[in-house]
């Protein structure tokens, strides 16, 4: 006897060649069931992706079941995706029949009991509330707030999120009832894949992964070059350290991304998709595993999808630690079985890709936007966004801003919007310094330019790239010095090692970076440290351009971007730790000097006692003296001293 | 043909060929450290990057195909500037080393720094300081000169189709490395030293023996003889200046007793006799339904080879030694007889165009109570070395003929060098053996040439046919083992040589990938085998008095005793 939801299901998938206006009425209930319209029970919403797991979601999941349980209370309980809002994981949401959805905030284990029992009795707390859905079909909330006004989510253009938290990220039906699959229904009806790779250049897409290269050009390189066989590729492999984006697309919305491969795929002529999916996002692995096998089970991947003729076979290969296998040519080498390294290019991948055949790569959300491209059509994509960027882009907004998270904007909004609207402005009300964008290939935004629009040629001009979305906001206790070097330490641990400008060069800039933060009782006089540090310096800039001038791949070329980028809007940080050996933000631990001020120490030998490393000397009732090359700046001394004698510099 | 510029010229391009293809036809100079001729480039050193128009960064020239209009500049300021940074940066972690090290004068990093101007050091870094790997009996590596150019693994992978060696670690930890950290010794390693020939520093080369040669030849009581192999002599006189090709085995007989060596032996001797044994063998084998296709074994990267990946046709190997080997058994017996001297004071020494033979050596296999039937062996480039620091060159010596009672050979034992060299002289042989006759029309031109497999099918008598295959390089022996193995059964006899080309292309040779030397030393041996009076092996009179006197008749109990060998399957070492 099959399942009646999968037979539901089946007929939603038969169902795509029609416009959901003709389908049944059966037909046409049930999808107002899958958009959570016509609740039958209450449905509990959490959220359990990786963001809201690390909050401790697994929990909150569990403690909602057994009161369920406990109380005889008959609920659905749904497993969502990343909304977005990070910060204030674990985020549960609860519908009762008939009325909006309402969400709310860090709700752990422990708060599960008290907000249930509210919630089951007619209340809704003021506490942890965010707000309420808008939904014109269900009853509102009086006096509460909507979530779409929330200052986080007030400013977005959600469209490649607009299911993630919303939806179930394992159901096909609930991605159907949002109109999943209209497209690809649309386009495998109407349109040729030439066609196709015409409709997506006009409508002005990018890559998202960072090079912003026209998408579909890029397909169309691929559809021209004939051959037997022609590979899809999806770069899962999100390596940038702070960017989660595509992690959350893929665990909160994997069915949007692999109608974007379908889509794509149709394009160029692959009969073969492959996802590169880095091994640390094993979630999202069994997401996309799960989406695959049911799409395989509807006839959605496979032979002859929805009867147009065309197959497809999607596999998922998964990465091995590797950021370098985010470059194209390294993934393809990675696919084959071989040590990731970048082959020479040309010839390009659309002409000779993996295993020497046509191939085309595209980044999560260059691929997550398709969909709603072949929905609605390319006017409809670019009618937001500048003149060269058009529709929206994701964000992985993290660092000292008050709402970290995951949010979406149109291209064209200002920086300062995203820091201060969006994001809620700096953490405990400090000062904004910087904002880096791009991770290790990007550069910093300083203050001077909170007003930038965000589009890809803009950030270009103040050094910084568009990147494909981490977005790091800094305060004014950053070091800009240390910024620059935790990048570069990336960049040199991640370098394959294929070409001497990457391997060797970024080791230099690195090694350079390290002195300049060391202290001069660290360096060695007999290795003459201190004229090679002051050299090294010298040559910083010469050494940083000869690799962006002749480096391999993107990895290299771009790796010198956060130095030269923080040199630029940050000199002065970077004199001080040069010339004075001062760290001004107080972060370089071995350029703070403790210093004790005479006026004020009465000479109790406290700090000399709890010295770990006998720094301090002094006779009773003297004014101490700490010894700056035998001070391991453990701040022991500031901690124990009741006179406030001791100054941190 | 189309017309690009460079530096601001006009030369011609065609469609398919790289900037630095152009510009080598046209002797514009670009540097390179990584690129190989034959192989696909791989863009890796960043040292023939040159400015293109319309690029932003600097583009490299081995990888970057011409394209009608483009304008190139090689050597503008900021091509320039990349090129020497790049190379400062190498030295900047590169041991301080050179007036000690191996590559001292003949270095490709020595001449680029110098070539371009380097004469700061701005750049600073932790000296190199890897574990030496001093286990082969071949190849010695020493991690710390390594400049991870790639040339080595590209050679064993994609030209050996061995992989011994690959990159491990990945920044400025990367380096060149065997599975598992093994020494060489423990690796699956065949030790054909094409890694050798194509290192540009001294982080690659042979296991050197010159210093026990030496001590031998200064010790009274030893009787030091010295046999040189086929391309010797038409490769030595490259390393002294010498058109290439050019054969001077008269000069060298005349060069080696000036250094000392006590009696001269020309290894195409023990060719003959190697002939005469596999010629035997595979009458034997066509005539009694043995294992066929009958597979040579003269090559000791071969047998390693087949050792570990064929070890299923262990039993279709040949069971004769090697040339070398053949001659350091009569040596230590035949010849220790005629003499008078017991065996054990004979200092036995080969100059071989190969690495692998100084493995061969040292086989358990090939000594006889204890005693070695060669002590040592030297490449082509050791025994230049030697002349040199003798303080001779080639200028300084009478032609002096090869000593008794192995001087004479014919000239199938001289084309052994080449690759299909050993196939046509066992065939003149082979015939006799079969027919009684003497093979008139000798040249087997299908079996000649640098082509990686050749085949030919040779009419014996009216009922019989031969088919033979020549492979060279390992790449290649892989296609035609891999056919036998799919069931193809129309071959009667496989020549395989480890090297591409044959030994006139081995390990041991002159360094660098220079295939028009290659070709001229190919040329030299067919050239001195259309001239020369005794073509067939058993015509050889040297050969007719050693089986007369001493063996037999091939495939006899002596023979078998000192000519022929085992071998052992070696699966394990690819764990």
């Amino acid at each position: 006897m099959p399942n009646t939801s999968t037979n539901i299901r089946s007929e939603l998938v038969q169902s795509l060649n029609k416009n959901p206006g003709d389908w049944s009425q059966d037909l046409q209930d049930e999808l107002k069931n899958y958009q959570h319209k016509e609740l039958e029970k209450p449905i509990i919403y959490i959220g359990t992706g990786t963001c809201g797991l690390g909050a401790g979601a697994g929990d909150t999941l569990k403690e909602v079941k057994d009161y369920l349980e406990r109380n005889d209370i008959d609920a659905e309980v749904k497993e969502v995706g990343c909304i977005g809002f990070c910060v204030e994981e674990p985020l549960v949401d609860i519908q009762l029949p008939g009325r909006t959805r309402v969400g709310f905030s860090e709700i752990t284990e422990d708060k599960v009991e008290g907000l249930l029992d509210s919630v089951f009795n007619g209340q809704i707390p003021a506490e942890h509330l965010v707000g309420q859905f808008k939904d014109q079909d269900l009853e509102p909330y009086e006096d509460i707030d909507y979530i779409e006004d929330h200052p986080f989510f007030r400013n977005q253009t959600r469209r490649v999120l607009e299911n993630c938290g919303r939806v179930e990220p394992t159901s096909l039906e609930e991605y159907i009832a949002q109109d999943g699959f209209q497209g690809l229904a649309k386009i495998l009806r109407t349109t040729t894949p030439e066609e196709l790779c015409d409709l997506i250049k006009d409508s002005g897409l990018r890559g998202r992964g960072g090079a912003g290269f026209p998408t579909g050009l890029k397909w169309k390189f691929a559809l021209d070059n004939a051959a037997e066989q022609k590979y899809f590729i999806c770069n899962a492999d999100e390596g940038d350290p702070g960017a989660f984006m595509d992690r959350a697309v893929i665990e909160g919305d994997p069915y949007r991304l692999l109608e974007g491969m379908i889509l794509g795929s149709y394009a160029i002529g692959a009969s073969k998709a492959i996802v590169y999916i880095r091994a640390e996002y094993p979630l999202a692995i069994t997401r996309l595993n799960h989406a695959i096998s049911v799409l395989k089970e509807e006839g959605l991947l496979g032979d002859n999808i929805l009867n147009s003729g065309f197959n497809l076979e999607i596999k998922i290969k998964k990465g091995a630690g590797a950021f370098v296998c985010g470059e194209e040519t390294a993934m393809i080498n990675s696919i084959q079985g071989k040590r990731g390294m970048p082959s020479p290019r040309p010839p390009y991948p659309a002409e000779k890709g993996l295993f020497n055949k046509p191939t085309n790569i595209n980044n999560v959300e260059t691929l997550a936007n398709v969909p709603g491209i072949a929905r609605n059509g390319p006017e409809w994509f670019k009618s937001i966004g500048t003149e060269d960027s058009k529709g929206t882009k994701v964000f992985a907004v993290s660092g000292d801003v008050k709402n970290t998270g995951l949010l979406e904007v149109e291209m064209g909004v200002r920086l300062k919007e995203i820091v201060y609207n969006i994001g809620g402005g700096i953490a405990d009300d400090n000062e904004f310094k910087a904002a880096q964008i791009g991770g290790p290939s990007g550069g910093c935004v300083p203050k001077q330019h909170l007003d930038i629009e965000i589009d890809y040629e803009t950030l270009q001009e103040v050094g910084a790239v568009m990147g494909s979305g981490g977005l790091v906001i800094m305060d004014e206790n950053t070091c800009m010095v240390d910024v620059a070097k935790f990048f570069m330490d990336f960049i040199q641990r991640e370098s394959c090692g294929k070409c001497i400008p990457c391997r060797e060069g970024t080791r230099r800039m690195l090694d350079t970076l390290k002195a300049i933060t060391r202290s001069r009782s660290q360096e060695d006089k007999s290795k003459h440290e201190s004229l090679k540090r002051f050299k090294s310096v010298v040559y910083l800039k010469r050494l940083a351009n000869v690799i962006q001038d002749s480096a391999h791949c993107g990895l290299g070329q771009t790796g010198p971007n956060p130095v030269l980028s923080t040199l630029r809007w940050f000199r002065d940080e970077y004199e001080k730790h040069i010339y004075e050996r001062t760290c001004p933000a107080g972060v370089c631990k071995n350029l703070i000097t403790y210093n004790v001020d005479e006026d004020k120490c009465v000479g109790c030998t406290l700090c000399a006692q709890k010295c770990p490393s006998d720094a301090i000397k002094g006779k009773q009732q003297v004014p101490h003296y700490i010894v700056d090359e035998e001070c391991v700046r453990c701040g022991q001394c500031v901690e124990v001293c009741r006179f406030d004698a001791i100054n941190v510099k | 043909m189309f017309e690009i510029q460079v530096n601001d010229k006009t030369i011609k391009a065609k469609k398919g060929e790289t900037i630095l293809d152009a510009c080598k036809r046209t002797d514009i100079y670009i540097p390179t450290i990584c690129y190989m001729e034959g192989l696909e480039p791989t863009g890796a050193c960043r040292v023939c990057v040159v400015e293109l128009e319309g690029q932003d960064g600097l583009v490299t020239a081995c990888a970057t195909p011409v394209e009608e209009g483009m304008e190139i500049q090689t050597h503008s300021q900021r091509a320039v500037r990349a090129r020497k940074t790049n190379i400062e940066l190498i030295l900047a972690d590169h041991p301080d080393d050179c007036l000690y090290c191996v590559r001292n004068g003949d270095c490709e990093l020595q001449v680029l720094a110098e070539d371009l101007g380097v004469r700061q050091r701005r750049y600073f870094g932790d000296k190199n300081e890897y574990d030496l790997d001093d286990s082969s009996p071949a190849i010695k590596r020493d991690p710390s000169k390594c400049i991870l150019c790639g040339k080595c693994v590209r050679v064993c992978e994609e030209v050996q189709t061995v992989s011994a060696i690959d990159f491990v670690n990945r920044g400025s930890e990367t380096i060149v490395d065997t599975a598992y950290e093994e020494g060489l010794n423990l690796s699956n390693c065949v030790y054909c030293g094409q890694c050798v020939r194509v290192c540009p520093t001294g982080a690659l080369r042979e296991q050197s023996h010159i210093k026990e040669v030496k001590e031998a030849i200064n010790n009274p009581d030893k009787m030091v003889v010295v046999q040189n192999a086929p391309s010797i002599s038409v490769t030595i006189g490259e390393e002294f200046g010498l058109r290439k090709g050019k054969d001077v085995v008269g000069i060298m007989n005349g060069v080696l007793r000036r250094l000392g060596f006590d009696r001269v032996f020309p290894t195409s001797f023990s060719a003959d006799l190697t002939i005469m044994e596999e010629a035997a063998e595979l009458v034997e084998r066509i005539e009694n339904d043995g294992d066929l296709p009958l597979i040579t074994s003269c090559s000791p990267g071969w047998i390693k080879f087949m050792e570990e990946y064929y070890p299923d046709f262990i039993d279709n190997v040949s069971t004769c030694r090697s040339p070398q080997q053949m001659m350091g058994a009569v040596i230590k017996s035949y010849f220790a007889e005629e003499e008078g001297i017991d065996p054990e004071n004979i200092y036995s020494v080969a100059i071989m165009p190969c690495t692998a033979k100084k493995f061969e050596a040292e086989r358990p296999e090939h000594t006889r109570g204890g005693n070695p039937d060669i002590d040592a062996v030297l490449t082509t480039r050791e025994f230049a070395r030697m002349i040199e620091l003798a303080g001779l060159d080639l200028s300084d010596a009478e032609p002096e003929g090869h000593d008794t009672p192995f001087g004479e050979r014919s000239s199938a034992g001289k084309i052994f060098g080449a690759s299909g060299g050993v196939m046509e002289a066992a065939v003149r042989t082979a015939y006799n053996f079969i027919t009684g006759e003497d093979l008139e029309d000798m040249d087997l031109e299908s079996v000649r040439g640098l082509n990686g497999v050749k085949e030919a099918k040779i009419q014996i008598t009216e009922d019989l046919e031969i088919g033979v295959a020549v492979a060279s390089g390992l790449k290649n022996a892989r296609k035609i083992l891999d056919q036998v193995k799919e069931g193809r059964d129309d071959i009667h006899f496989i020549e395989v040589m480890t090297c591409p080309g044959g030994c006139i292309n081995g390990g041991g040779q002159p360094r660098g990938m220079d295939m028009e030397a290659v070709k001229s030393r190919m040329k030299a041996l067919y050239n001195i085998d259309k001239t020369d009076k005794v073509r067939r092996s058993y015509e050889n009179n040297a050969i007719k008095r050693i089986y007369d006197e001493f063996l037999g008749e091939p495939l006899s109990e002596k023979s078998h005793e000192l000519l022929h060998t085992t071998y052992k399957k070696r699966e394990d070492v690819l764990l």
